[in-house]
């Protein structure tokens, strides 16, 4: 019976490497959580930084990163869910359509480095916006759009064709059924997507390198054309940039950071799965 | 009979009422459905703009750096000289560490979630990948820094920052991907496959190793592509880890414990200190032409290989 016993290992060493693979998913958090709990208070996240950034809070940087990210989904939204609409809706299958796909998959594949420097030629020195909210929303803003477009368009596609067949035989226009029978039912998956997408951005450093991310600002940002911190960067800045900057504060930042953008992974699963539920067709 | 009394009357205003509406829709619509046109054809229009900005930028290095300089093997930006050699062999040599390790996790953890797993766990894990997904790069990075790096150290390389230091992330940083689009190539995989070969009297490994993955081999193709375009863009947690110096290290395996630089790290070190318009900033933006490049490669191989397929079967299912 030696086939028995290959499957017997076989299955053995797959479980043993997906444990590789899911555990240290674990520790991180677990690592991250731990060391960076002791630094949290309310005063951490509502002081800015002081002494150099080795004392006070995270706040200017927590501000500006919720800043971004409303920044990202005013970009991305309207863009990301009308090309979904058109995807879903209006578009057949034919070369035109292929192109718009296999343009969606490269705007997926290309390097948030890349993304950085197309904000930096284009919105920053191009159009004159300066490093700025404004700069790095628009960038954050078109690499989102692939994740808003992909899951919208899947939500859109999910409402049964019989909607569709039913509110047109009534004499509506394509339009009218598109916004009144379809698109409601398409609203939760439609937000999921975006929340999933604006937790990505948050997250992401490299697109806001060039294009808004302040070393260290005193003041909060006036307006959309001022400088902001950002969580991300200033994560980065204080452990590789600042020379005997306290781990605590460096593991209480990140934890900041993982805790914000996991919420919004999270809210964004939750959404999604207590929908599923109460879905009834 | 009332209502049948009533019902001449319906029918001539149910008409009038309809088309006052749709005269007040048509030109909104005409609107709307232009816009959402628009919208749809945006991702080719920003694909160009992209492409369009970098060479605007970037071509410069092109035309102005010497040919042989600029595929040559020594990177001085004070020196004026920019050879893209080293940061080639820096992004490659983190790359390919990246996808040893990740890919064969990334496979058999996916053939783990897919074909032995019971449900339960199932639910469990896939969101916990989603997690592993989310989480940010630099906080990646940032663990690397300050755990990684020292722990690989203290095993006995003379540094703690080396290419494999960025491998190691980066396998994990690409692993969600991995599996994600490993698993839904075995999910298409017909289940009469699976249960014509256990009828047979294969056992289950033997219906995965020879039946399973060999006809979900081009999905598995696409997901080692995507994974590996994933590897070569990651940018933060590549530049805290791997050293950044910008040297071509001696061939062979010992360059993988040697500090390196990537393309991607490179952009971001230096792009924050570069006037706007010289020849270093044209040259950051080539390297950048060079990226755009190579991912949409990947990328455009990989859908082509996937051929819609996995589009049209999704949206049959529906």
């Amino acid at each position: 019976m030696k086939r028995q016993q290959t499957q017997k290992m076989a299955v053995a060493l797959i479980t043993a490497v997906a444990a590789i693979v899911i555990i240290p998913i674990f520790l991180v958090i677990a690592f991250i959580v731990l060391r960076g709990l002791s630094a949290l208070s309310w005063e951490f996240l509502t002081q800015p930084p002081q002494d150099g950034m080795t004392e006070g809070g995270i706040a200017p940087a927590l501000l500006g990163t919720v800043y971004l990210t409303l920044g990202t989904a005013i970009a991305a939204m309207p863009i990301g869910i009308g090309a979904a609409i058109y995807l879903a809706e209006y578009a057949s299958e034919n070369r035109l359509t292929r192109i718009i796909r296999l343009a969606i998959v490269n705007l997926a594949g290309i390097p948030s480095i890349v993304y950085g420097l197309f904000g930096l030629g284009a919105f920053v020195l191009f159009l004159n916006y300066g490093t700025s909210i404004l700069a790095g929303s628009l960038t954050l803003g078109l690499m989102t759009l692939p994740v808003v477009i992909s899951t919208a368009e899947e939500a859109i596609s999910t409402v049964p064709q019989e909607f569709r067949v039913v509110s047109l035989s009534l004499g509506a226009t394509r339009w009218q059924t598109i916004r009144h029978q379809v698109l409601p039912h398409a609203v939760p998956g439609i937000i999921t997507g975006v929340i999933l997408g604006l937790g990505r951005a948050a997250g992401e450093t490299a697109p806001i390198l060039f294009t808004v991310a302040a070393f260290y600002l005193p003041n909060l940002p006036k307006s959309i054309f001022d400088q902001t911190m950002a969580l991300p960067y200033h994560l980065f800045v204080i452990s590789t940039q600042v020379p005997g900057m306290p781990l605590s504060v460096q593991y209480g930042t990140a934890l900041v950071l993982l805790l914000l953008v996991l919420s919004l992974t999270l809210i964004a699963t939750i959404i999604r799965t207590s929908v599923r539920r109460r879905r009834q067709w | 009979m009332t209502s049948k009394e009533n019902s001449p009357q319906r029918t001539i205003s149910l008409p009038a009422l309809v088309r006052e509406k749709i005269s007040q829709y048509s030109w909104q619509e005409l609107v709307i459905e232009n816009l959402i046109r628009l919208a749809g054809v945006s991702a080719i229009l920003i694909i160009a703009l992209i492409f369009f900005f970098l060479l605007r930028e970037g071509s410069a290095a092109f035309l102005d750096v010497p040919l042989r300089q600029l595929f040559g093997g020594r990177w001085y930006p004070i020196e004026e000289l920019y050879g893209f050699w080293p940061l080639i062999v820096g992004s490659f040599l983190v790359t390919v560490g990246a996808v040893v390790i990740s890919v064969p996790l990334g496979l058999l953890t996916a053939v783990y979630l897919g074909e032995i797993a019971p449900s339960w766990q199932r639910e469990i894990l896939k969101p916990l990948i989603e997690v592993l997904a989310g989480i940010p790069s630099i906080v990646l990075g940032f663990l690397g820094w300050v755990v990684l790096a020292p722990l690989i150290q203290r095993l006995g390389a003379p540094t703690g920052l080396t290419a494999f230091t960025g491998s190691l992330i980066l396998a994990y940083m690409a692993l969600p991907t991995i599996i994600s689009i490993t698993e839904d190539a075995l999910y298409a995989v017909p289940k009469e496959y699976r249960d014509g070969s256990l009828a047979l009297g294969a056992t289950q490994w033997q219906t995965i190793w020879r039946v399973v993955l060999p006809a979900a081999r081009s999905g598995i193709v696409v997901a080692i592509m995507l994974g590996i375009g994933r590897a070569i863009g990651e940018t933060m947690a590549v530049l805290m880890v791997t050293g950044n110096a910008a040297h071509v290290p001696e061939l062979g395996l010992g360059a993988f414990f040697q500090p390196v630089r990537t393309m991607t790290a490179t952009i971001a070190a230096e792009m924050g200190e570069v006037a706007s318009g010289s020849l270093h900033y044209s040259v950051l933006f080539g390297i950048g032409i060079v990226l755009f490049l190579i991912t949409f490669g990947i990328n455009s191989l990989a859908s082509r290989l996937v051929g819609g397929n996995g589009r049209r079967r999704r949206r049959g299912q529906l």
